[in-house]
């Protein structure tokens, strides 16, 4: 089923705080293969909560999951994510058209700290696949 | 300035800790059935996997480098397989840097001598 056209425009709420620790920026880290030496946590660490925000958007829309690839990705960082930062992340539906069956998503997200700062600012392309691919 | 070319070894076990790490548990990562349901040909790496090792060449290039801004599409999917792995190769071109100390780096990311990454670049702040 193609994704609603009305989404265009809306902004979903925030997602959960999440914190940032040096468990979680080492786990990531080792994950791809990088070293950490305690500071900055690595370029696509802001991802995690890009994703967080792009799943509540999929569980709204009764999107599913494996149907959907990634397309694009950009980051624009107004600071590196720290140790000790609480992050959240407020996704946006930017566009969205059909070619050959799939939907193309287009999305934005904006990642806040505690203070309301944005950290970074994404935007992802999601291709959902539909159901006769 | 041309940077010397990084190869990384993509396993299955590595995306197993990707989607760990990243909380991305997408099946499409995992399982070449679910994969293959969706018109894929098996098991892909996750694009944010392969857009991590293009920022860990950079951060190899540029160690403690503050990246300003960071952007790919997947043209590409990266095919793992079961058994052993796949390499992804990431090369990059860096220009000088300009007025504002900013210095972009152009990459190429390639698997099996394909390209993966659509336009990937990373502007830092060396």
């Amino acid at each position: 089923m193609p994704v609603d056209q009305s989404l265009v425009g809306r902004t979903f709420p925030p997602t959960e705080a999440y914190e940032v620790t040096e468990d979680r920026i080492r786990a990531f880290a080792e994950a791809v293969g990088a070293s950490y030496d305690g500071s900055a946590a690595p370029p696509t660490f802001p991802i995690v909560l890009a994703f967080d925000a792009m799943n509540a958007f999929l569980e709204a829309e009764a999107i599913d999951l494996f149907r959907i690839v990634h397309g694009e990705q950009k980051f624009a960082y107004d600071r590196p994510v720290a140790v000790g930062d609480v992050l959240t992340a407020s996704l946006t539906v930017a566009s969205l058209r059909q070619i050959a069956g799939n939907d193309i998503i287009g999305t934005t997200s904006e990642i806040t700290d505690a203070s309301g700062t944005r950290v970074c600012a994404t935007s992802a392309t999601l291709v959902h696949r539909g159901a006769e691919a | 300035m041309t940077l010397e070319t990084r190869t990384f070894t993509v396993t299955r076990a590595d995306l197993v800790r990707y989607a760990g790490a990243s909380g991305d548990h997408n099946p499409i990562h995992q399982d070449d059935e679910v994969a293959r349901s969706v018109g894929l040909p098996g098991v892909i790496a996750h694009g944010m996997y392969t857009m991590a090792l293009a920022a860990r060449a950079v951060g190899d290039w540029f160690p403690g480098a503050e990246v300003v801004s960071l952007g790919c599409k997947f043209t590409n999917p990266v095919v793992v397989p079961a058994a052993g792995g796949v390499d992804v190769e990431v090369a990059g071109e860096a220009k000088e840097p300009d007025e504002d100390g900013l210095t972009t780096v152009s990459l190429t990311v390639t698997c099996e001598g394909q390209k993966v990454l659509g336009m990937p670049k990373a502007v830092i702040r060396a």
